[in-house]
Parts: C-alpha cells; sequence; structure tokens
C-alpha cells in the first residue's frame, strides 16, 4: 500500500486566449522511506505539481480534476482539511532560502510558531523541540543560533533551517523544489546528505522536484520524468538513467554533460540528421581567420580589484579584495576555462578583461599590447572589436526595445560606418544563419524568442565584429539542459571553424570538462591551480580542486 | 504602407496594454472625456457658439445672465454668460485651451529636463549625481507651487512692463517647469540605475558603444514607462498650478483668461448670488484633473511590471 497517490491529477490555468494544462493527467504513488525524484525542464509542470499536492495553486489557475490520497484519505475532498495537513503531516522546503524564512523574525521564533500552531505544546516544550531539531539539522551551538536572525545564517544554514521548519510536526510526506539550486556545488552535497538520511531515519516519504540529472541519481530511488504537463516516464532512477525507454528521456540523458569523459559534441535527438557534420558557419567567408599559433592571446599578470562602497566611509574600511593576484594566460585558438564557487571572483576577471572595470593593480596584455593602461578612446576601439562577451542572463542581455536587426546592427555599424545597407543585411543574415536562427528572425523583437534562440541572438552579436577572443560567463546556466547542449555545441563548432579563443567561466565543471583545453580554480579571488582539463579531472593537485570534484554530483554514480 | 499600418494596429490590438484598457471602465470614460475636452479646446473656434475675445460680439445689457435653465436664463448663453456679457460655455472652452497649452508645455519642458539631469546623473554616478540629487532634494522641500510664485516675481523684476502681459505665459510655464523638474530627475535616475546595470548595456559597452548613445538609444526607451506614468499625473498638476498661479493673480492676464483666471473673475461675484461665473470654470477644472488623475492610475497599474 502505497503512501501517496496522485490519481489523475491536472492542473489548469485560464489565461486570456486559451486554457493551459500545467498538469495533465499525472498518475503516480509514493512510499514511505522512498526518494521519488521529480524531473523535468523548465514550463515542464514539476514545480506546480508538487504546489497541487498540497493545493497551493494561485489564481488564476486551478485543480480542473483528479484527487491526492494521502495515507488512504484524499486530501482534496474538503479545502479546510488541508490547512491542517500543511506544515503537520506535509512538509515543504523551497528552492531559495534567502526569501523562504521571514527576515524580521528570529529563527527560533518561527520555529516556535510553526509548532505551536499544530502540537498542543508549551512554550518551553515547544523551544526545547526546536533546538533539538536544529542539532538534528546540523546546527552547531543550536541552543545559542536559537535567537539568531535568518541574516545571521549562510544560504546552506538557512536551508538547514528550513528544512527544520519543514520537519518540525514531524511530516510524513516532504516536498522539496529546487532545495540545493541556489547553492554551491559543496553545499549542495552536504543538504542532499541530510535530506538523506532523514529520509532513511525518520521513514519520510520525499518528492525531491529538480532539473539536475546528477542530484536525481545521487539522491532518488525512483524517478518520474515530467514533459509540458505529462509524465512521460517513471521508474527506478537506474533503469530511468541508464536505460531510458522514452525518447524524451533518452535526449534528456544525453544532453546532460558526462562527467567522467571529454565527448566531442552533445547528441540533439530532436535533429538528428544536421547532427554530425555541425551548423553552416555562413560567415566563415568573411572571416579574417587567424592561423593558431603557440603564442600567448592573452596573458593577465598579477591582477587585484578590490571594492569598496561608500562615498563617506574611509577609503581603508569596507574593502572587499575580489580578485587577489591572479595570473594565467591563454593561447591563440585555446579554450581555458575558469571554474569557482559563487563570490570566487571569476566574474569579476572577466569584467576586467573585456574592460567593463579597471583593476586596482596588475596588467592585462592582449596580442603583447598591455590594454589596461590604455587611456586613449580611439585606441581601445582596436581592441573592443577583438574581445567580445556573452552572458549569463540571455532575458537582460538584449535589449528588449530593438529589433534583432538593429541589435545586431549595433556593433557592425559602429566598427565599419560606411558599410551599405545591403552589404549590412547580408552579412546580419549570414550570423543569423550561422547561430541556426533564421533570416526572418531579424525583424522581430527579442521577448519573442525562448531563452535559448536569445543566447544565439547574443552569441551573434559578440561574433559580428568578427572577435579573436569571446569570453563566456555562465552562457548556459540559466538554459534547460536540452539546450544547454545545443549552445554548447555551437560554441564548439563556432571556434573551431573560426579559430576563437574562448574564456569559458562556470560554476558547473562538468560542463567546464566538456568545453575546455586547459582549467583554472578560483578560490575566494586565488587561483588554486591551472591545469590540462584531463590532468585536472584526474589527478587534481590543489585539495580545493579534489574537493570540489569529488563533491560535484555524478549522473554516472548511478552505475556503481 | 498599408500592411504595415495594419501589422501596427494589430500588435496594438494584441498588446496587454490595449487588452487592459479594455477592460477597465474608469480608463475607457476618463479618455473619452479627455478626448472631447481636447477636441473642444483645440478647435475652440468652430466649437464654441461665441468668441468672447470679439467686442462686436458683447453685449453689457446680457452680463450676468444665469444659466439657461434658471427662470432669468437665456437660451443662447447655456451656462449663462459673466460680467462683461461674454457667454462661459465659450470662455472655458477658451480658457481650458489656454491651460492646457501652459499645462504640456510646463510637464514637457520639466520632463525633458529632469529626465537629461535624472539620466546623466544614474549613468555617470559620482560626484555629478550627487551634486544633481542633492539639488533635486533642496527644491523638493519647497512646496512646488511657492517655486512657481518665486520664478514668477523675480521675472516681473526683469521683465519690463510692456511686454509682461505678452511675456505671461512663457513665464509661467517656466514657473511651473522648473517646478516640477525633481520628479522625474528622481525616477528616471531610479530607472537609470536598474537598466544600467543589466547585460545589455554592458554588451553595448564592450562592442564600444559611446555613452550619449548607450543613454539615448538603449536606456531611454527602456525607463519611458514610469516616465509616462508620472508625466501623466504631473500633467494634472501642471494645470492645476496653472490655476492656483492665475487665481493667485500672478498667471496670465485677464485679456486671454485660462480657467484659473475665470475661477477667481468668478470668485469676486460669488457672494453676490452669480455663483455659475466661478462654479463651472471649476467643475470644469476638477473633470479635466480628475479624468487626467485617473488615466495616470490606470497607466501606473498597467505599466508596472511589478503589478503584472
Amino acid at each position: 500500500m502505497s503512501f501517496l497517490k496522485i490519481d489523475n491529477l491536472s492542473v489548469n490555468y485560464r489565461m486570456r486566449r486559451e486554457t493551459v494544462y500545467a498538469v495533465k493527467n499525472i498518475n503516480f504513488e509514493v512510499k514511505k522511506g522512498e526518494i521519488l525524484g521529480l524531473v523535468g525542464e523548465s514550463g515542464s509542470g514539476k514545480s506546480t505539481l508538487g504546489n497541487a499536492i498540497i493545493n497551493l495553486i494561485d489564481e488564476p489557475g486551478k485543480i480542473s480534476n483528479g484527487s491526492v490520497i494521502l495515507d488512504g484519505i484524499n486530501i482534496h475532498a474538503k479545502p479546510e482539511d488541508i490547512l491542517k495537513l500543511r506544515g503537520k503531516k506535509i512538509g515543504l522546503i523551497f528552492q531559495d532560502p534567502q526569501t523562504s524564512l521571514n527576515p524580521l523574525l528570529t529563527i527560533g521564533e518561527q520555529l516556535v510558531e510553526t509548532i505551536q500552531t499544530h502540537l498542543d505544546l508549551n512554550l518551553e516544550e515547544s523551544k526545547t523541540r526546536a533546538i533539538d531539531l536544529l542539532k538534528e539539522v546540523g546546527i552547531k551551538d543550536a541552543d545559542k543560533r536559537f535567537d539568531n536572525y535568518p541574516h545571521q545564517f549562510s544560504g546552506g544554514m538557512r536551508q538547514r533551517v528550513v528544512i527544520s521548519l519543514a520537519l518540525c510536526c514531524e511530516p510524513e510526506l516532504l516536498i522539496a523544489d529546487e532545495p540545493t539550486t541556489a547553492l554551491d556545488v559543496s553545499i549542495q552535497s552536504q543538504i542532499l546528505e541530510l535530506i538523506k538520511t532523514l529520509t532513511k531515519e525518520r521513514n519520510l516519504a520525499v518528492i525531491l522536484i529538480t532539473h539536475d540529472m546528477g542530484v536525481i541519481s545521487e539522491t532518488a530511488d525512483r524517478v518520474a520524468v515530467m514533459k509540458n504537463g505529462n509524465l512521460v516516464e517513471i521508474g527506478t532512477t537506474k533503469e530511468i538513467l541508464t536505460n531510458p525507454k522514452a525518447t524524451y528521456t533518452k535526449s534528456l540523458i544525453s544532453s546532460v554533460p558526462p562527467t567522467n569523459k571529454k565527448i566531442l559534441r552533445f547528441k540533439i535527438m530532436e535533429k538528428e540528421k544536421n547532427n554530425t557534420e555541425g551548423v553552416n558557419i555562413k560567415i566563415l567567408g568573411r572571416w579574417n581567420k587567424k592561423e593558431i599559433t603557440t603564442q600567448d592571446l592573452i596573458s593577465v599578470k598579477n591582477l587585484k580589484k578590490t571594492f569598496q562602497d561608500g562615498v563617506f566611509t574611509e577609503a581603508s574600511k569596507n574593502k572587499v579584495l575580489a580578485v587577489d593576484d591572479v595570473s594565467f594566460n591563454i593561447k591563440e585558438g585555446e579554450s581555458f576555462g575558469l571554474v569557482g564557487e559563487s563570490g570566487s571572483g571569476k566574474s569579476t576577471i572577466a569584467k576586467m578583461i573585456v574592460n567593463l572595470f579597471k583593476p586596482s593593480s596588475g596588467e592585462i596584455f592582449f596580442d603583447n599590447t598591455c590594454i589596461t593602461k590604455i587611456k586613449k578612446n580611439k585606441e581601445m576601439m582596436k581592441f573592443r572589436k577583438q574581445i567580445q562577451m556573452i552572458f549569463q542572463d540571455p532575458y537582460s542581455s538584449l535589449n528588449g526595445r530593438l529589433k534583432v536587426r538593429d541589435i545586431i546592427a549595433e556593433p557592425i555599424t559602429l566598427h565599419n560606418p560606411l558599410i551599405n545597407n545591403k552589404d549590412l543585411d547580408d552579412y546580419i543574415n549570414d550570423l543569423l544563419e550561422s547561430v541556426e536562427l533564421s533570416q526572418k528572425s531579424a525583424i522581430r523583437y527579442p521577448h519573442e524568442f525562448s531563452g535559448g534562440q536569445r543566447q544565439r541572438i547574443s552569441i551573434a552579436r559578440a561574433l559580428a565584429t568578427q572577435p579573436r577572443l569571446l569570453v563566456c560567463d555562465e552562457p548556459t546556466s540559466a538554459l534547460d539542459v536540452s539546450i544547454q547542449a545545443q549552445i554548447l555545441n555551437l560554441l564548439k563548432d563556432l571556434q573551431e571553424q573560426l579559430n576563437l579563443t574562448i574564456l569559458f567561466i562556470s560554476h558547473d565543471l562538468p560542463v567546464v570538462r566538456q568545453m575546455c583545453d586547459r582549467i583554472g580554480v578560483l578560490r575566494n579571488g586565488k587561483l588554486c591551480e591551472v591545469s590540462d582539463t584531463e590532468e585536472l579531472f584526474l589527478k587534481p593537485k590543489h585539495e580545493y580542486s579534489k574537493e570540489l570534484l569529488h563533491l560535484m554530483p555524478k549522473i554516472e554514480s548511478i552505475y556503481n | 504602407m498599408d500592411s504595415q499600418n495594419l501589422s501596427l494596429i494589430d500588435r496594438i490590438r494584441d498588446s496587454d496594454v490595449y487588452f487592459s484598457f479594455i477592460k477597465s471602465p474608469t480608463a475607457i470614460i476618463s479618455t473619452v472625456i479627455l478626448m472631447i475636452i481636447f477636441f473642444c479646446s483645440f478647435f475652440v473656434e468652430l466649437v464654441a457658439p461665441f468668441n468672447p475675445f470679439d467686442p462686436s460680439s458683447l453685449d453689457l445689457m446680457e452680463a450676468f445672465t444665469p444659466p439657461s435653465w434658471e427662470e432669468e436664463g437665456m437660451s443662447k448663453f447655456l451656462l449663462g454668460t459673466d460680467g462683461q456679457g461674454r457667454d462661459m460655455l465659450s470662455t472655458i472652452l477658451y480658457g481650458s485651451r489656454i491651460s492646457l497649452i501652459v499645462g504640456f508645455s510646463a510637464i514637457l519642458f520639466s520632463l525633458i529636463l529632469g529626465v537629461a539631469l535624472g539620466l546623466t546623473a544614474g549613468y555617470f554616478g559620482g560626484k555629478y549625481e550627487m551634486i544633481i540629487m542633492r539639488i533635486t532634494d533642496v527644491q523638493l522641500t519647497v512646496p512646488s507651487i511657492l517655486m512657481a510664485l518665486l520664478v514668477d516675481g523675480i521675472a516681473r523684476g526683469l521683465i519690463s512692463r510692456e511686454l509682461h502681459d505678452e511675456m505671461a505665459i512663457y513665464v509661467l510655464i517656466f514657473a511651473i517647469g522648473i517646478s516640477e523638474w525633481p520628479q522625474f530627475a528622481r525616477v528616471s535616475r531610479a530607472a537609470t540605475l536598474v537598466e544600467k546595470n543589466k547585460d545589455y548595456i554592458s554588451a553595448s559597452t564592450i562592442i564600444g558603444v559611446s555613452n550619449i548613445k548607450i543613454m539615448f538609444k538603449h536606456i531611454l526607451p527602456n525607463i519611458l514607462r514610469p516616465i509616462l506614468v508620472i508625466g501623466t499625473i504631473g500633467l494634472a498638476l501642471a494645470i492645476i498650478a496653472e490655476s492656483t498661479l492665475s487665481f493667485l493673480g500672478v498667471g496670465v492676464p485677464p485679456t486671454t483668461p485660462s480657467l484659473g483666471t475665470l475661477i477667481r473673475i468668478g470668485n469676486d461675484f460669488l457672494f453676490s448670488g452669480e455663483w455659475w461665473i466661478t462654479f463651472f470654470p471649476a467643475i470644469f477644472l476638477v473633470i479635466l484633473a480628475f479624468s487626467i488623475n485617473l488615466l495616470g492610475d490606470w497607466m501606473r497599474d498597467t505599466l508596472n511590471p511589478k503589478l503584472n
């Protein structure tokens, strides 16, 4: 007998033009002591399903049919019953620990409030219980930290507090919606470990909603794959990851960058035919291709950057050393990866290389010229043209008020003001086709495109000036894994055919492994180690690199 | 050309703004009222039954005629006449034209000044920003009507008496404009601070686009929404400020009366029973300002990305 049974559940949203089914006729069961992973890409309905179980669907959405049976009782039969179950029998963990705690109450107050709402305990008893819980989720000095406010905890600690809140009334079902997505990899593994132990110790039924196949393979017992509101496939984790039956699951799994080997290209199921030869790089004819030499294209020497805030405070106070004495070099045609957790200074380095920030000290040489000392704008323009950047967030990196044509035309006309309209249109069309977008895209606005397509527009814009160095700052971390695979393939093709030099910045080790020839590992603004990719993954030298590699969720771990 | 126009109309029909507009009765009603007022004011020569500024059409015998539905009313003067025998309805329509011209020009002046300063302050930052923003802070401590009075007073001192009536309307536009710009400066600075940290600005910088071009081609179109909203509400404020100044006697001269001037003139007759001379211009002003404000509120709700 299963503990939770979802029976034919559907959720629809009545929009202005049509009714959209976010969740369509879902059936599955969860047993006690089991972690069910719910995976899918954005828009697949996985979070909506999680919310539908506890009847927490916002207007204009509503549960159109189906039932949720918890421990033999249909919990949707009476709407007021669910209020007693939320927090008591069903615990919830949300994605962002920054916003799921009230910043004006101490964590103790929040725990006691929840405990007293559901259990008949007096203040002293609830307090003891709260402290026990905090200890259980691994918070040291729990009795002292009881009176702390959420901002006094780090992200990972805060997520532990959220878990203790979810557990405080002995729930039997735990719904965790992307519980580790906002966290760094080292903290992620701790939180996942905690959820696993708690599941065993308390005999919980857990639904773990995530987009990360690595997380699934390391924690879930069974996996349900969702797409566009439908349940594509459900089975044991091993079955799904090693022998998926549905085409969608197959393509999803083949898009996940493997952690244990470097592959040439990602397999894209939907477009099998043009997969082998890669894209037709139309701009190749126009490209002033540089021969690959062994020369350094860029070399960074003793780079430092400090940030300080406040006009009125003393200069010595409030100094943050974001980049601390970093030196490395990149050869022409090479792809160099910079990895690190949040706050390691990797984006700051990128911004100094593209000259958005001036370094506090140190030098950057591009093609043997020091670009950090250039004062004249005219002089700088020569280098602006040769160094371009692709950004993380495809939604903020394009001006929504301009048509795609004008976005791509801007760099072209700026560096070649004499170009006539016909040549300009031809060039834009070639650029669009090189990034696999149709020519019709030119007359449309950015908001008409998906995240992946926007990232392609961004790449086309970056290529318009024929740069030699392309700085990619987390270019795929806002994208779904299947889109990520396409974009990474595109970048590989472009690099191969145009002899581009790439500086690839990411927190995602498997992605970096697929993309880079050499990798630098950053921690707190310091460069720990620079090694060839294979060497780093097989024989890491620095302690921190070892730790990172050990902690990264590995989809392959299921084979063992 | 034709198909392009069609697609523009289709795009408007398809937009969320249009959808929210046809769903909001207040927005529709206030727009209709404003359209009627704008139309009547700008084609006043065609619409108004009389020309109150043509001395030959005035007859002092017809002065102080009450509205037509009163016992002594005359059917040709719907809203009665004032002390010089001018038809109230026509005078109001002519007056509202002056009020609207002053209001629009003043708000355009303060919008251009405020957005230019706010945009550059937000974009360049540093000491320049601090100076601009402190000036706005200081000016915001002075009530805007006092500010306008001050400007008007200085202008009176500087401009010779003969020129004064001619220049009065420009002085008024300048006075109201200069007293409203800090609002625009603040809003556009705040919006610029948000926009300039977005990646598309970084992308343009990396390409090598000049600061001026980034500000006007990239940032300005993206901060227009909030500016449009406060511009609309500011228009109502500017019209009221114009009326207040004219009521106080420092606005437009009585030879070309605005709504405020009419209210002031009528105010003298209020206690002798000729209530219509002040009441109708006043109620007209209320309807005008109220409609603009309702439209502004609707715009604020619709164009606010946070509420969508």
